[in-house]
């Protein structure tokens, strides 16, 4: 393996070491909920990421192939990775936000963590 | 220099599983808790593929997917739970 390959997956590996602890760090650090919601969804997940680059390099690097799982597996986090913030994010509004404090949502409806979805017109649900 | 690499890779990730089981412990809204729990689903996958590359073997990228999708499907699950009371309606 070339030294220019090992320099690359070491650069990467350390980079998503430190990412996936400040994920970590970040989430017992902050003060409340909301704000420790932003830690891991973003830093760790960008760890994650640098994992599987340096996995992908590797394994080109000694196989000559193009492995193509590594770009899968960080494809499905960084899809899943938004999802899964906003159902946190809306489980706890539903347990600790009264919907008298929240502004008006601007529409024709309420938030949709209250209120039940509008009815559509007939057939549709 | 990989080998140094993969070790304080290793050492990152198995820290930050131990901070995510303070939080799981600590955490004093069940939102917390999903939350710890997700992001130690992130970081195990992590350790899986670092595991992988250690070996030198490409049969832990199976493994990965599936405990990334097994992951994403039980937190939105938890969530619901929590939303709605039930988790298909």
């Amino acid at each position: 393996m070339s030294f220019a390959a090992e320099l690359l997956i070491s650069i990467s590996l350390v980079v998503s070491g430190v990412f996936g602890f400040v994920g970590s760090y970040g989430l017992i650090k902050l003060r409340t909920t909301m704000q420790r919601l932003h830690a891991p969804t973003k830093a760790t997940t960008l760890g994650v990421g640098g994992v599987l680059i340096a996995s992908m390099i590797y394994f080109v690097a000694k196989t000559g192939n193009l492995s193509i799982h590594e770009l899968m597996i960080s494809l499905f986090l960084f899809l899943t990775a938004p999802i899964t913030a906003n159902f946190i994010a809306k489980t706890y509004i539903t347990r600790n936000v009264r919907a008298e404090d929240l502004p008006p949502s601007g529409g024709e409806y309420g938030w949709s963590v209250y209120d039940d979805p509008p009815e559509g017109p007939a057939g549709t649900s | 220099m990989i080998t140094a690499a993969l070790f304080f890779a290793f050492g990152c990730y198995g820290i930050a599983l131990l901070l995510d089981l303070w939080r799981i412990a600590r955490g004093p809204d069940s939102a917390d808790r999903i939350l710890a729990l997700d992001t130690m689903v992130i970081n195990v996958i992590a350790l899986l593929v670092l595991y992988g590359v250690w070996r030198g073997t490409e049969i832990y990228f199976e493994a990965a997917m599936l405990v990334a999708m097994v992951g994403f499907v039980s937190t939105v699950a938890y969530c619901r739970f929590v939303l709605r009371g039930d988790i298909i309606e």
